[in-house]
This record gives structure tokens, sequence and C-alpha cells, in this order.
């Protein structure tokens, strides 16, 4: 067992798996000599050499729509996109493509896919290196959508991400890379997508989370603990599918729910977990579904004020929390 | 003397010239043939509503069929688009395959009927499935080319699409990555003039869609498309460039489209009626039948018979189609996700 950050953890498994399957490569804006501007892909290029670490035009719509091409006829790329806001150019490549392939076809052809992306704010990063892009992907069914929070999380979801026969959108939150450190398992294993983890045990509110946002609301239950209050943390980990069963089972356990994201709040994917509990659970709830999110604004601004007003955090979480617990 | 002159005459058959035997040139003419006659009945099937739907291949031909000869079928890879049909055939789809799809029935092997129709696609014919938005196979073929090159093996990839489809970012990017890795494809644009109402001119600022191919460092040719010879040479010589390591080549079949764009469209709110006539004078099955009565392959009665013949074909597909079921409703559920293999 090592002590890992978020991005050693990624590193070290794409690594793992290009040097078990030669099909695995590496593709993307800065990704070869350089190792990506996060430095994830560092050592691949001169590990597995020019033709597996592929530095790429700066063109997403042709870095996706490659990778595309080659895992249609038996390759498994990882492209990487510099940053999620700016996945949007290869939108359609994507949702149309990718995420339809096996449909399409009726199972003729797939494509075994990742892509790879840093999101999410609170390193300032202003309206365009802080966006949370999780909702447009989650309403394209075809395409997994994966979104770990722990260095271990990000292992397991990786393996299978590269593994897995269909396309998946493995969102890195960015804060996470180096703040973020745990102890990862020697050793290959796998955690199967569409599985959420109950980060902590608590009786009182189920808080759901994923990304960023989980470690806040790790912190909020920990105060909450010292006040007689016990949370339970559930971690969504993979956004698309969603793991009802885990949701619906801690929900039905605790009677009050607080769902947390760092993406806007109308639409967003507590939208969705909110409408699931209300279909399946409405019976068990002792209080209304609660929301702690960013605010319906077009980015997170660059400023130091405003971007800790648009983010939620332990505080927030705490006190809505607080008052679910009141209720 | 008497050889040399034989060899002389040998030279002028153009098809000989370009190492097709009689036999391969009658083969393409039977695919164009069977496309053309497949293709009208669609039309007449749509006019009663008999199917939802139809975009036709028609005036294609000889640029489909030129083109997919010059591949080797079931090895080199294919990423058709929608007016293919004739591409397909060559390939190896049947007509019976495509009269499911037109009707939208149980078994239609690209998609078992999800799919509007002419969504080609087959695994087994290494035809890759394509979806609605224009150019998107372009980067994707581009792709399939860098597996190929990763694999080191000796195939190639043909991607067609139309000149309209050129103005998007997706063609751009594709060959930009063709050129930048030298990769095994061969992108053949079939430049009918129109994309759906709007004329090339509107699309871009050069005369030819090949011209573009020097911005991306590989070869831009121009063919007749409407000369299936003319463009199995110009592909036969692309494919051997790209099996031999030295990459793309951009291919434009100078074409056009004698009837409207699809069931939906009426052309005669954009285009004349003089032209279209015009350049039915230009028809590629009408050429082929001129040069093989002029090389002495083909006389009115073979053309006679081999219309019947290709009727006899037309009749099986529509009336096996027609008669052919739907997809149960739980059809329309399965295949969203795989399973994972170790
Ligand atoms: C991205 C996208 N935009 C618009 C359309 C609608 N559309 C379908 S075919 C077409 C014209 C394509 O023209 P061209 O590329 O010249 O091919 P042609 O149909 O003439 O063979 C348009 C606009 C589409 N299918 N995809
Ligand atoms: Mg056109």
């Amino acid at each position: 067992m090592a002590i890992k950050t978020f991005l050693e953890s990624i590193r070290d498994t794409m690594h793992d798996e290009m040097a078990r399957d030669e099909r695995v490569f590496v593709l993307g804006e800065d990704v070869g000599v350089t190792g990506g501007v996060f430095r994830a892909t560092e050592g691949l290029y001169e590990k597995f050499g020019a033709d597996r670490a592929i530095d790429t035009p700066l063109a997403e719509l042709s870095i996706i729509g490659i990778a595309i091409g080659a895992a249609a006829v038996g390759m498994r790329p990882i492209a990487e996109i510099q940053f999620a806001d700016f996945i949007h150019p290869a939108f359609d490549q994507i949702v149309n493509e990718a995420a339809k392939m096996r449909y399409r076809s009726n199972a003729g052809w797939e494509c075994p896919l990742v892509i790879r992306t840093p999101y999410g704010g609170g390193v300032h990063g202003g309206l365009y290196h802080s966006q949370s892009i999780e909702a447009f992907f989650c309403h394209s069914p075809g395409l997994y959508v994966v979104a770990p929070s722990t260095p271990r999380d990000a292992k397991g979801l990786l393996l299978s991400a590269i593994r897995n026969p269909d396309p998946v959108l493995f969102l890195e939150h960015k804060k996470l890379y180096r703040s973020i450190k745990g102890e990862v398992p020697d050793g290959e294993y796998t955690i199967p997508l569409g599985r959420a983890d109950v980060k902590r045990a608590g009786s009182d509110i189920t808080a759901i989370a994923y990304g960023a946002m989980l470690h806040e609301t790790l912190n909020a239950a920990e105060q909450l603990a010292r006040e007689g209050i016990e949370v339970e943390v559930v971690d969504l980990r993979t956004l698309f599918p969603l793991d009802r069963e885990t949701i619906l089972t801690s929900v039905r356990k605790t009677s009050k729910v607080c769902i947390i994201h760092e993406d806007t709040k109308t639409m967003g994917l507590g939208a969705e977990v909110a409408a699931i509990i209300s279909e399946e659970a409405f019976g068990d709830l002792d209080a209304p579904i609660r929301r702690v999110t960013g605010p319906d604004l077009p980015g997170i601004p660059f400023n130091e004020t405003g971007e800790h007003a648009f983010l939620p955090n332990a505080e927030k979480i705490a006190t809505a929390l607080r008052e679910l617990a009141r209720y | 003397m008497a050889t040399q002159v034989a060899e002389k005459i040998a030279l002028e058959i153009t098809h000989r010239a370009l190492g097709l035997s009689d036999d391969q040139v009658l083969e393409m003419y039977w695919a164009m043939l069977l496309a053309r006659r497949l293709d009208e009945r669609m039309w007449i099937l749509h006019r009663p509503h008999l199917v939802a739907f139809h975009i036709s291949g028609i005036g294609h031909e000889a640029a489909q069929v030129g083109a997919a000869f010059a591949l080797k079928r079931g090895y080199d890879y294919a990423h058709p688009y929608y007016r293919d049909m004739a591409t397909v055939l060559t390939l190896g789809m049947t007509p019976r395959d495509l009269m499911l799809a037109l009707f939208g029935r149980q078994g239609e092997p690209s998609s078992n009927g999800r799919q509007m129709p002419s969504h080609f696609g087959s695994r087994a014919l290494n035809i890759v499935s394509g979806s609605s938005p224009v150019a998107t196979q372009i980067p994707q073929a581009a792709g399939i080319a860098f597996a190929i090159k990763y694999k080191k093996t000796d195939q190639v990839v043909l991607t067609c699409f139309g000149e309209g489809s050129t103005a998007e970012g997706d063609f751009h990017e594709g060959l930009n990555w063709a050129g930048i890795h030298t990769l095994p494809v061969i992108f053949l644009c079939q430049n009918n003039q129109y994309a759906i109402s709007v004329p090339a001119a509107k699309q871009m600022a050069v005369p030819n869609v090949a011209d573009r191919a020097r911005a991306y460092g590989i070869p831009g040719v121009i063919v007749d498309g409407n000369d299936v010879l003319d463009v199995y040479g110009a592909m036969r010589d692309a494919v051997a460039r790209a099996r031999r390591g030295q990459g793309a080549t951009l291919i434009e079949a100078k074409t056009y489209r004698p009837v409207p764009h699809s069931s939906d469209d009426d052309d005669r709110t954009y285009r004349s009626r003089a032209e279209v006539e015009e350049w039915k004078k230009r028809d590629p099955i009408l050429r082929m039948q001129e040069y093989l009565t002029r090389v002495n392959l083909l006389n009115a009665q073979k053309i006679v018979e081999s219309d019947a013949r290709a009727k006899q074909v037309v009749d099986d597909a529509d009336e096996f189609a027609r008669n052919a079921p739907y997809p149960p409703a739980e059809a329309a559920l399965g295949n969203v996700w795989g399973q994972v293999k170790s």
C-alpha cells in the first residue's frame, strides 16, 4: 500500500495499464514530451515512445474523432482534453458518435474509449478553467460519466474505464490533483462503474456528493459529528448511470437528504438525484430534499471573493446539514 | 508486328491499361447498374409512402464503384456516407440488406432498423457504422488509419462525403491529422455541386475541393466522377500510396445529383431543369454502356439482359423486405451498454 496524490494515482494507473496492454495509448494536447499541463501523463512518452503518448494538434474535435476511429478497430485510446472547459468543440463526436456507436449499429461496432479531463473550480481558473461539465454529458445514454474523489478510487475506476467496452468520460477535479493524498493498494484492482460508495456511515442525514465536494462534505460531516449529528456521506463516483440502490438504501435509513455539487443548480445532477428519491422513497422522507450547489451563474469569477462566493464549501454544507437536522 | 499492334490496341482499352480484366470491368458495370435500379425502386416505393424516407445515390455510381473496387473487400475499411449505396453494394452488402433498411425491418444488418435508411454499417465487411451529422466520419477514418499504422498492417481506409461537408471543421481536423501522421486513408469527396440547395461556391472560395489538400501536405486529385475508370485509376494509385506508407490522398470526384437531395426535397426551388437535363446526358451508367459497347463487351441485347437480371434482384429484395416483420418493440431497448471482457 502506497500513499499517493490523486494525480500520481492516475498517472501510475495509466502507466501500468499501458505496460500491460499495448492497445492502450494516450493522446491530447501536450500529453507527450512535456507530460501534460498538469503532468498527468508525465513519463509515458519516455517509457512508451511517441507512438503511444501522442502530442495532438490543438483541435479537440479531432482528438475525440481520432480516438473513436482507433477504438472502433480495437485500440484502447485514452484521450485527454486539457481542460473540461474546452471539451465543447468535441461535444458532437462524444455525444452523437462515441455514445451512440453501439446502439446505432445494434452492437455491430463499439467504442472503448476513455476521455480524461480536469474540471472544476477553486484554483483561480476563472470562467474558462473552472467549469463543471458533467450535466451536459449525463444526458447521453451510452456514455459513462465517472468522477472519482480519492486516489484509491481513481485507480480502480480508471482501470475499469480503460477496460470497459463503452466510452467513459473520466472527470478529474483539478483541485484534488495535488491536494488530496491517500492510500492506494498495490497491484491490479478495479472498481465497477455505476457503483456509489458510502464514504462515511451515519444515521441522521444522507449527504450525497462527488469530486472535490465529497471532501468538503466529509469535513462538514466531521463538524456535525462533534455536535452529535451523524451524517452518512455517499460518494456517487459514477454520475451516469447512477447507483440508485446505494442512494435509496441510505435515504431509507436516514430519512433526510442533502445533495451537494459544485456545478450550477438548475438541471444539475442534484435535480436528477432528488427526482429519483422522490419517485422511489418519498414515503421515507422526513424533510424536503436540500441542495447545496453552485449558483446559476455563467461562470466562476476569477477574483478571490467571487470564487469563494460561488463555490460550496464545508461551512455552507454544514449550515445546510444543521438546518436539515433541526427540521 | 501483329503482336505489337495487338498490344497497342490493348493499351487503348482503358480498363486493361488499368490492370482490370474484362470480367472485372463487367462486374463494375453490374454493381453500378444494380445500385441504380435498386435506388430507382426506392424512389418508387416512397411515392405512395410505402417507406418513410429515401436518400439517393443516383448519379454517384461511377464515383462509388470506382472507389470501392480499389479496396480489398473485408480487409480494408470503409467509413461511407449516406449516398454510398453503390459503395456498400460493391463491398458486399446485398440488395436485401438495403431494402430491409429502407423499410426499417427486423434483421436489417446495419442497425436492425434503428437508424434511418442509408446509415450503413457492417462489422463483418469492415464498413464502419455511420451517423447523420455530416463529416463526423472524416476524423474517425483518420483514427482508423492511425490504428492501422500503429498495428503495422497494410490496410487502408476509404471515407466519403459531399463537397458541402468539407466546410465542416471535422474535414479540416481529419485531413490535418492524416497529413501530420502520414496516414493510410483516402478521402473521397463526391462533389455533386450542391449541399441540399446551396451551391459549392457558397461553401468555399477555391474552385476545387482538391485544392485544399495542399494545406494538409497531401496530394489532391480531381477525377471525372461520372467515369468509373477515371475514378478507379486515381483510387488505385491512392490505395497503393497508402499501402506503401506514403500517406493520405484527397480525391475529388466531380459529379452531379440528378435527383432531389432526398425524398423530402424539391430541387425545383434552387436549380433549373435545363441544368439537370444537361447533366443527365453525362449519366455514369450511360457512359459505361457506351464504353463497354465500344470495346465489344456489351451490346443492345446484353444491356436488355442485364437490366432484366437487375430487375429480378430488385424485385426479390423488395418483396423480401416488404414481407419482413418489424423488430419487436423490446428490440429498441438493448445494446446500449456492452459487457466487460477480460
Ligand atoms: C452537421 C449537419 N448539419 C446539417 C445536416 C443536414 N444536411 C444533411 S445532408 C446536407 C447537405 C450535405 O451536402 P454535401 O456534403 O455536399 O453532400 P451531398 O448530400 O450533396 O452528397 C445537410 C445540410 C447534417 N446532416 N449534419
Ligand atoms: Mg453535395
